[in-house]
């Protein structure tokens, strides 16, 4: 790769058709939704998932709402139980899990690596597919008679058996989105093993690339867990088989091991992605190369492998063996290791890099804020005598929302600011952006903080009311998400806005040296005119200090 | 235009039989994995009621479970050796050993039928009051011995569906002795169905 | 492409693994009705482990294959085997 190449859009002399406008046989929304190209099954996702993430953002803010004050609010307490499941539900299986992967994953990683396309296309398209699919199934129930499931995100037995709520639907719905999981994690890595571009080693990859890596190997050997289980709790509905059921002799505590072993990896599919979103953005806007490249792929591999192993440490009271608790406790002690690399990688990357505030980075660097506080509660929970005193607490959707929203969730906003002009070729208001950013940031704190505090003094999760002692916490709380929320829909307007009205993006607006950015905005339907050479190393900017600008 | 058109949709569509072939290893992982929960879950309750599986494993009949092992066997085999066969460009002798592949799939079938009726027609099904009034340990051997046979008689219907597919692809010549990664790929299908069944015979049938 | 296209497996050698199956299904057979403790589940795991990895290698080709798969082969069973070891944790020591 030249860096005359970088400069002059990979040799397209001006003229090319970018994939929106390819031809094709198919007329308007079948253009989409039978499109097997990986760049328009990236958007298809990117406008399925933020739909769902605003439904899901919704009935987070009637939960608060209905907080706002103990006793009943604005719905009684069975309503309030099918919200916080639904919003669980929603947020976890139809946002945060594919979220990452499904959309930049499928948009970027064939660019990165210099590919026309994954492995299998046909197959990524029947992923969307099954997605949508999983997708209404689980929101069917809200229309049947029972209603939704009210067993929050987890489905415990005996409860799951027991209630007369609508589990199945989003049992299976759950079942078919893992499915499209495993699809996606199984066409990346083998994409990963067989199509990247002449001269592009292991060790010359993008590190978003080898996030994907590890995340494919989870949602491969994580995921038939929590499918299988996930069906046995439905044949128990149908059938009263007793597997789980201890009126027939079942172990509840089993089923919480086997929805920990996929569960708990899970939010390492959540989070890795996202951490390789933060590798690619800091060293650009940094102009800076990456502080240890291989200790940042390594502990990618290593958090994926020792995530595996910690499931347990969400079965601190529930009476497990004492051996089991202090074998957990440990190990997930261990997985704060590669995390604590990469933040420090990133830190050292930021250290005399030329710091440019470009709204990608913020949310970047509110990202590594974000996910310490998050990452040392979490190392709090690991210790069996403390978690004992805040387990099932507000303590933990504190932490779980420092991480997953603080962490994934800046993850994406920062991904969708970092490479909206590659997928669309226009450039939204740069200020806007900046201002939203600062109401997320603001209101994210305000809203989830508090939460540690009257989590530790006692306020349990889930509770529909609680003692007049938190109203304090809850309030603040509420007023947060009061902040927050304008600023998620400031940050969506001006990114619709700039569909619309935005300036022409260049190819490479950031000054960004990995191979997305060599390719005109957006890029045309084949990505690569000719499949580029690569020769050097993916995060390589001595031009920039040579003095060489390579923004256009 | 149609011309580029044509170009432009075909372009995706690259052959790569090591991919296809990568790709269906990891998709046998997730079988793997799929049936290890399960596993996993008969390690546990067999570790808990162990006396009470052996007494209910001397309910099943030894000489079903054989006999249904000694199909699936051959039927590896004659997979097997029809992907040999194609590769030697005898094609008929593939399809044969094809077909023989999916016989034996079909018989497993009328056995595995044969057998669930008999545990049927004694009162023995998930839920059924002569089953519900044993003690627990009985009940969980019967709900893990139903669901993951179960289970598993599933894939093996579904592999036989593939392997039909199969059967006239190889017929029209789509798969052919230069192309045959599909049914290769279907082969592995197949013997995952197999060792899945290695496992789950001596585990419910030969307990003492 | 290309890795183990060159490798066509003989019929004689899929019959003799054949054969070598059917033998230890009879064995496992004959060796259950012997009163043998704790240890029968072993042997009998055992030797369903052994058929396992005959139908692997030859079978399904992994050892005519790529390197790469066998490794790939190795971390799912040994990524099922931790889950059952670290499970068991739990179990082996409570209840």
């Amino acid at each position: 790769m030249m860096l005359t190449d970088i400069k002059s859009g990979n040799g397209h002399n001006g003229e090319y058709i970018d994939f929106y406008n390819a031809p094709t046989k198919r007329k308007g929304i079948f253009k989409w939704i039978f499109s097997t190209d990986h760049k328009r099954i990236g958007i298809l996702y990117l406008v399925s998932l933020l739909t769902f993430f605003s439904v899901a953002v919704i009935f987070g803010f009637l939960m608060r709402l209905e907080l706002i004050a103990p006793g009943k609010t604005i719905m009684d307490p069975q309503t309030y139980n099918q919200i916080f499941t639904l919003h669980g539900v929603i947020m976890i299986f139809l946002f945060i899990i594919p979220g990452i992967p499904a959309v930049f994953g499928n948009f970027l990683l064939p660019l990165m690596i210099g590919a026309r396309d994954v492995a299998f296309p046909r197959l990524n398209l029947l992923s969307w597919w099954l997605f949508i699919l999983g997708g209404f199934v689980a929101v069917i129930s809200l229309f049947l008679p029972g209603g939704p499931a009210d067993t929050g995100w987890t489905f415990y037995i005996p409860y799951s058996v027991r209630t007369n709520t609508n589990v199945i639907p989003a049992l299976m719905g759950a079942f078919i989105l893992g499915f499209s999981s495993i699809l996606t994690g199984l066409n990346f890595i083998t994409t990963i093993h067989r199509m990247r571009a002449p001269g592009m080693s292991w060790f010359k990859m993008p590190l978003f690339v080898w996030s994907l890596y590890a995340t494919g190997w989870i949602q491969i050997l994580a995921t038939p867990i929590v499918g299988i289980t996930l069906l046995l709790v439905a044949i128990e509905r149908w059938f009263g088989v007793g597997i789980f059921d201890p009126a027939l002799g079942g172990d509840p505590i089993l089923y919480q091991h086997l929805f920990w072993i996929y569960s708990h990896p899970a939010v390492y599919i959540m989070i890795l992605p996202a951490m390789g979103v933060i590798s690619e953005v800091i060293p650009v806007f940094s102009r800076r190369t990456i502080f240890g490249y291989k200790f940042i792929a390594f502990s990618s591999i290593a958090i994926a492998f020792f995530g595996s192993l910690v499931w347990a440490h969400h079965m601190f009271t529930v009476g497990m063996s004492g051996t089991a608790m202090w074998i957990f406790s440990l190990l997930t002690f261990l997985v704060a290791i590669p995390s604590a690399i990469k933040v420090f990688n990133w830190v050292s990357t930021l250290y005399k890099g030329s710091i440019e505030l470009e709204p990608p980075m913020l949310f970047a660097l509110a990202f590594i804020f974000n996910f310490t506080i998050g990452g040392f509660t979490g190392l709090m929970q690991g210790a069996l005598s403390l978690n004992i005193h805040i387990h099932d607490t507000y303590f933990i959707v504190g932490h779980f929302h420092y991480v997953m929203f603080g962490g994934t969730g800046f993850g994406i906003f920062a991904a969708i600011h970092h490479w909206f002009p590659k997928m669309f070729g226009k450039m939204y208001n740069k200020r806007n952006a900046k201002i939203s950013f600062a109401l997320i940031l603001g209101g994210f704190q305000l809203l989830y903080f508090p939460m540690f505090i009257m989590g530790y003094l006692g306020m349990p999760r889930r509770y529909y009311d609680y003692l007049p002692e938190f109203h304090i916490w809850h309030l603040l709380s509420t007023i947060g998400s009061w902040i927050l929320i304008p600023g998620l829909i400031l940050m969506f307007v001006n990114l619709i806005m700039a569909l619309k009205k935005g300036q022409r993006a260049e190819a490479n607006p950031w000054g960004g040296v990995t191979l997305e950015w060599t390719i005109p905005s957006p890029p045309s339907f084949e990505n690569f005119e000719k499949i580029p050479v690569v020769e050097k190393e993916p995060y390589d900017f001595t031009h920039y200090e040579l003095g060489e600008e390579v923004k256009n | 235009m149609n011309q580029l058109v044509e170009s432009v949709v075909h372009e995706h569509v690259h052959r790569d039989d090591v991919g296809a072939k990568i790709g269906m290893w990891l998709f046998l992982f997730t079988e793997l994995i799929l049936f290890g929960g399960m596993f996993l879950a008969y390690a546990v309750y067999r570790y808990q009621y162990g006396d009470f599986f052996a007494l209910a494993s001397k309910k099943l009949d030894v000489f079903f479970g054989l006999i249904n092992t000694l199909i699936l066997l051959t039927s590896s085999l004659t997979m097997a050796m029809s992907i040999t066969a194609i590769r030697r460009e005898s094609k008929k002798l593939s399809m044969l050993f094809l077909a023989l592949t999916i016989f034996f799939a079909l018989l497993f079938m009328v056995n595995k039928y044969f057998e669930w009726s008999a545990k049927f027609s004694s009162g023995i099904f998930p839920g059924s009051t002569e089953l519900l009034n044993q003690p627990k340990g009985i009940i969980i051997y019967f709900g893990l011995y139903f669901v993951m046979t179960g289970l598993h008689a599933l894939h093996v219907l579904i592999g036989m569906v593939i392997l039909l597919v199969m059967f006239f692809y190889l017929k029209s010549d789509v798969i052919n002795s230069d192309y045959y990664i599909m049914l290769e790929n279907s082969g592995l299908y197949w013997h995952l169905v197999d060792i899945i069944w290695i496992f789950l015979f001596p585990l419910f049938y030969l307990i003492h | 492409m290309g890795h183990g296209k060159n490798h066509i497996v003989n019929y004689s050698t899929y019959i003799f693994v054949w054969l070598t199956l059917v033998t230890l299904t009879s064995l496992t057979v004959t060796v259950a009705s012997l009163d043998l403790g704790f240890l029968s589940v072993l042997v009998a795991l055992g030797i369903a482990s052994l058929k396992a990895l005959l139908v692997l290698l030859v079978f399904m080709h992994l050892r005519f294959d790529d390197r790469m798969f066998r490794i790939f082969v190795l971390i799912s069973f040994i990524t099922l085997l931790i889950f059952l070891v670290l499970t068991f944790f739990d179990y082996a020591n409570i209840r």
